[in-house]
């Protein structure tokens, strides 16, 4: 349906900084969170009585909670340095989409009651007052931000405008106005310990399809276990692994990496995703309840180590949170980083020799990278700064011949957002979803054109379901899109360790 | 004892506690708040002193600026480095002695100040002429680049054009010092310079000039990344971890 209503966005060889166009996409608006579904996280069910003032309360409460707020509310000087790297603004041209514009809408607020400025004299510094039009358009903009960094990347002053807009989606959701999409998804995680919903005898049906499957493919029993008690390795994958293309590919390519190592290794049921999506709208309180399921899954199995699978926002949050959330980890074998990528435990792997790689099986493959925003500008892999983009190109080169990186502008840190992050990944929202594509399928359709480039590896559950649905709308293929432990998958020779 | 002298000797009284109160009132509250959360923006450093280095960085060569928009680079490199310059110059009306070497910049003091127009000029122009940036200035954006011209403008103009007696200046703000009263000088552009530099004293704690001493406080760049090695409690969520089943 909204499919239709989007027209194919033509690419040019470069991508022109647009022109400000007010209102491009004043239109997309997010479905609206039920009261019953707001009940099942905390929050009020529809707009609290004196919500304008509850909103003010909120906000204060949260600036005595996280100095990053705060000073980023204090200091822009709107040097303009950020108004051309955002995505969403680069798609569309819509100004609210400038990352300085976009943190306004709750600057602004924060004027009216923080500052003498504001209080003095409103209209000189943009100082306003909380009324059904503010809302609006807070619920609208700030739910076309996918909290993806390239704008405090920019920054002189590192002003993030993720910290600002999740700030912004807290105080919405308190005050009971909150996303559907991803309020649904916590329920979901929080209840069943997914985001998709699937129960345990689900996963375990699939799990069971996809061992048959890899062994009718490659002849080997490759185990898929679930809730295996004392096996060394816990991995913490997004559900979307476990059904959706491409992201399954990812999950066999896991498996076979653990079963030519020989390393013992569960999921579990109870902590069925890797993924947190209290991080998207800013609430702690959701972060730490599913963050703990992890914590308790780890707990109940007696397993030695946690490794997270291929999500972006997922590795965030365990990177940079999990120890704080869930933590300390002192049961855990203290010679592993708690928790781990799969892609730092398939690379030191493939340094010691424990896997047996072909790279000619992806010969018909010419395969770039898409560093997935929150991966690239907001964690870490390995010992050094900028692991997380040279180790997973290491194993993509140690598993296919032809890798080409593209745009240096459009990777590594100065990567753009898939353009479906931070809680956009619905259907309603499909208008933005395509903006904030255009700038990656440009730099994208860059390397087809000069090197023949036929594939696109992402680590990201997000980034893989966003290009599935947005590349065909660009006129591309939509399976171009890989895991990148689907090469890894492809490459390994089993039987050859055996 | 003019009336004037006593006016301006308390407007920069005022101006001063302002500035200081308002600076320390605004730098404490970033500093009581807590950072509780790892938020570097990575690549980070994975030391302390990386970090450091990552914050200098930034305040002397403005890095992230330079790597993101060459033309503000240019224009932000050369107002702030004249505005550094006139402060130099400045420094001649409250040391005593005046120590010699110090003397040298008096020379180059008409090209810091025009550089110090240029680069407000050239800021001021992208503001108006690039839409982007048009849109997200305020009244206050502009109201700010036009107090710094002003003073500029006044300073210069005493240079080149109407000199003022800046023995007497030198005598009143060494008086202030002192807090022994010396009469001002009462020539109009001498007035006006003051009068407006008092202005952006005053402003300065409650505007956006806050970003010179903000980006110490930056969490996106002051932070380092020691994430998986440390838990980043504060009080706050602290309180978490005794709410929860073991
Ligand atoms: S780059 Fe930073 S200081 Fe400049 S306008 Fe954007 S947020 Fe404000
Ligand atoms: S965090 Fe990303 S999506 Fe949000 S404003 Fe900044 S650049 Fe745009």
């Amino acid at each position: 349906m909204a499919q239709s209503q989007t027209t194919i966005p033509v690419l040019e060889e470069h991508l022109p900084i647009p022109a400000v166009a007010e209102g491009a996409l004043s239109e997309p608006r997010s479905f609206v969170a039920k009261p019953e579904l707001q009940a099942k996280l905390g929050f009020p069910g529809e707009l609290v009585p004196d919500w304008e003032k509850k909103a003010v309360d909120k906000l204060e409460e949260l600036l005595g909670k996280y100095r990053g707020l705060r000073v980023y509310l204090d200091i822009c000087v709107k040097c303009g340095a950020c108004t051309d790297k955002c995505q969403f603004f680069l798609g569309s041209g819509d100004p609210k989409n400038m990352p300085a514009a976009r943190a306004d809408l709750l600057r602004s607020l924060y004027r009216k009651h923080f500052t003498p400025g504001g209080r003095l004299a409103p209209d000189l510094v943009g100082a306003k007052p909380m009324t059904e039009a503010m809302l609006e358009e807070w619920y609208t903009y700030y739910h076309q931000c996918s909290q993806c960094r390239r704008c405090s990347l920019a920054c002189p002053y590192g002003i993030d405008t993720a910290e600002i807009s999740m700030a912004a989606r807290e105080i919405m959701d308190c005050i009971g106005r909150g996303q559907k999409y991803t309020n649904e998804i916590i329920a979901k995680a929080l209840e069943i310990g997914n985001n998709l919903g699937m129960k345990p005898p689900v996963i375990r049906n699939t799990l069971e399809g996809v061992e048959e499957d890899v062994e009718d493919d490659t002849g080997v029993a490759v185990k898929y276990p679930l809730d295996v008690e004392g096996a060394d390795i816990m991995l913490v994958v997004p559900s979307a692994d476990f059904f959706a293309e491409p992201h399954i590919e990812g999950l066999i390519g896991y498996g076979k990496v653990f079963h030519q190592a020989g390393l013992s290794w569960t999921l579990s049921s109870y902590a069925s995703e890797a993924g947190n999506f209290g991080m998207f709208i800013g609430s702690y309180e959701n972060m730490h309840a599913i963050s703990n399921r992890i914590r308790k899954a780890a707990l109940d199995l007696g397993v030695k180590r946690i490794v997270f699978g291929e999500c972006g926002h997922a590795w965030r949050v365990a990177y940079s949170f999990l120890n704080t959330l869930a933590g300390p980890w002192d049961f855990l074998d203290p010679r592993y980083p708690v928790p781990q990528h799969i892609c730092e435990l398939t690379l030191d792997l493939i340094e010691r020799g424990a896997l047996s790689l072909d790279r000619s099986a992806n010969d018909e493959r010419v395969v770039t990278m898409h560093d997935s925003c929150n991966i690239a500008r907001a964690s870490r892999m390995g010992t050094r700064p900028g692991g997380q983009f040279d180790i997973p190109r290491a194993i993509i080169r140690a598993s296919c011949n032809k890798f080409y990186d593209m745009h240096p502008d459009t990777i590594r840190e100065k990567t753009f957002c898939c353009g479906g992050g931070g809680g956009l990944l619905t259907d309603e929202l499909i208008p933005v979803r395509v903006a904030g594509a255009k700038p990656r399928m440009q730099a994208m359709k860059q390397v087809m054109d000069r090197h023949g480039v036929n594939t696109m590896v992402a680590i990201c559950a997000i980034c893989k379901s966003q290009f599935t649905k947005i590349l065909p709308m660009y006129g591309f293929d939509s399976d171009m899109i890989v895991s990148l432990h689907q090469l890894v998958g492809n490459a390994i020779q089993l039987g050859a360790k055996e | 004892m003019s009336t004037l002298t006593v006016l301006y000797a308390i407007l920069f009284y005022v101006a001063a506690l302002i500035l200081a109160g308002g600076l320390a009132w605004r730098v404490w509250s970033w500093f009581k708040t807590p950072a509780p959360l790892k938020v570097f923006l990575s690549p980070a450093p994975l030391e302390s002193t990386g970090a450091a280095c990552r914050v200098m960085r930034e305040v002397v060569l403005f890095e992230s600026l330079f790597k993101s928009s060459k033309w503000i680079w240019i224009l932000a490199a050369l107002f702030h480095a004249s505005l550094a310059f006139e402060l130099l110059v400045h420094l001649r009306y409250i040391m005593v002695p005046y120590p010699a070497p110090f003397a040298l910049v008096q020379a180059f003091a008409e090209i810091g100040a025009l550089g110090l127009l240029a680069g407000i000029a050239g800021l001021w122009a992208r503001r108006l002429l690039i839409d982007r940036v048009r849109y997200i200035s305020g009244l206050s954006d502009h109201l700010m680049l036009a107090l710094l011209a002003c003073i500029a403008t006044t300073g210069l103009t005493m240079r080149l054009v109407a000199p003022t007696d800046i023995v007497g200046v030198k005598a009143f703000v060494l008086g202030l010092f002192l807090f022994d009263w010396q009469p001002l000088p009462g020539d109009f552009f001498l007035l006006a310079h003051l009068f407006l530099v008092a202005c952006l004293m005053i402003v300065l704690p409650f505007s956006k000039l806050l970003h010179a001493p903000g980006v110490f406080f930056s969490p996106s760049r002051n932070q380092w990344d020691d994430a998986r090695e440390h838990r980043h409690l504060a009080a706050w969520n602290a309180a978490f971890d005794a709410a929860r089943k073991p």
